[in-house]
């Protein structure tokens, strides 16, 4: 049917596709720890030493966590198992919110407390107008 | 099948549909900018910022879906030696580059009212950026090589390495930690976007890409115009 060099080119390619996805895939699971922007709480807590670099922590702002006072944010980071306490000096996001999504950058005190140096709002994937939220939440 | 591929039939077609598609284009882009920008309600959330949205989605997706024809096509030009696919690839490139710079840089404003940042190094934004570096690379090869079967081989190669990075954007939000969202828009599951929202996603991810065809049409007329100029009537 086709000539025998389409077979080979066909092989070619094949072989070449096979080659780097299994290499794709070897090398990303081996960078795993720097290709995650944050940890969560729970990685946090199995750490068998604490880490003295810059890092990111992320989750849940856990409700009626965040206390504001005049030079300081402190608020509390959850993933629903485990739980950070977060200090922070500074502006934050707009869409800091209490039960929203958050990033924290800065470095970890102790496994309980965090001193962010910067603070990111995280979005999650849900999109409605405000009319269609309100009558979730009534329900 | 397509050995007796004749430029002169398909400059036919190739040479008076751009203006059709570029009036198509104007009026769906129009209605599609009408209900983004005026009609479609705010976010509970980001407000008004969600507007940008109407943008950068149908930006990635076709800068997505443009790489991945431009690699389907290469192969099969490699494969069966065959000039078309790779001038119908060559054609294909631009609208795509640009869709994911503009995808990258809407990204971005959205980012900083947002998340709080223009940039961060997760694994979606970073792997949309080495697509662009991609795209780049590809456009610049065909302008490097004059050679025909030298462009042939080094665009597969490109495009081969680099194709390799769509699933990982595509998934990057479910396999990692990032901090971009997750997809909104899932054919098997549940999607997480209102229906007054989806519905300008849509009409814009049309006009963007009766845009691309557009712009397509145009390059590749040139190309054909090319092959005539050199008295070839056949590939």
């Amino acid at each position: 049917m086709y000539g025998r060099k389409v077979k080979l080119r066909f092989l070619f390619i094949a072989i070449a596709f096979i080659t780097l996805i299994l290499s794709a895939f070897l090398v990303l699971k081996s960078l795993e720890e720097n290709v995650i922007y944050f940890q969560s709480p729970s990685e946090i807590k199995l750490l068998s030493e604490l880490d003295k670099k810059k890092i990111r922590i992320g989750g849940m702002v856990k409700k009626n966590s965040i206390s504001i006072t005049a030079n300081e944010v402190k608020f509390i980071i959850t993933d629903f198992k485990n739980e950070i306490n977060v200090t922070y000096t500074g502006a934050v996001p707009n869409l800091f919110a209490e039960e929203k999504g958050v990033v924290a950058e800065g470095f970890l005190k102790d496994k309980n407390f965090f001193s962010a140096t910067k603070i990111l709002a995280k979005h999650d994937e849900n999109y409605m107008p405000p009319e269609v939220k309100a009558a979730l939440k009534e329900n | 099948m397509f050995k007796f591929f004749e430029p002169n039939k398909i400059f036919q077609v190739t040479s008076k549909a751009p203006k059709y598609v570029l009036f198509l284009f104007i009026i769906v882009f129009s209605i599609g900018l009408t209900e983004a920008l005026i009609l479609s309600p705010e976010d509970y959330k980001q407000s008004h910022a969600v507007r940008i949205m109407y943008v950068h989605v149908p930006a990635a997706w076709i800068s997505l879906g443009i790489f991945s024809s431009i690699t389907f096509l290469s192969i099969t030009g490699f494969i069966f030696k065959n000039k078309n696919f790779f001038l119908i690839a060559k054609s294909l490139a631009p609208s795509g580059f640009v869709f994911n710079i503009i995808a990258l840089v809407t990204g971005s404003i959205w980012g900083k009212p947002t998340w709080g940042t223009w940039w961060a190094w997760d694994a979606r934004i970073t792997s949309m950026l080495i697509l662009s570096l991609f795209y780049a690379m590809y456009l610049i090869s065909w302008r490097i090589y004059e050679n025909e079967e030298k462009v042939f081989k080094v665009t597969t190669f490109i495009m081969i390495l680099g194709v390799i990075n769509v699933p990982i954007i595509k998934y990057s939000v479910d396999w990692w930690n990032t901090l971009h969202q997750p997809a909104s828009i899932n054919i098997l599951s549940k999607t997480s976007i209102h229906s007054s929202m989806l519905f300008p996603l849509m009409i814009m991810t049309a006009a963007f890409t009766l845009f691309s065809l557009l712009i397509f049409l145009m390059k590749y007329n040139t190309e054909l115009i090319k092959i005539k100029n050199k008295g070839l009537d056949r590939l």
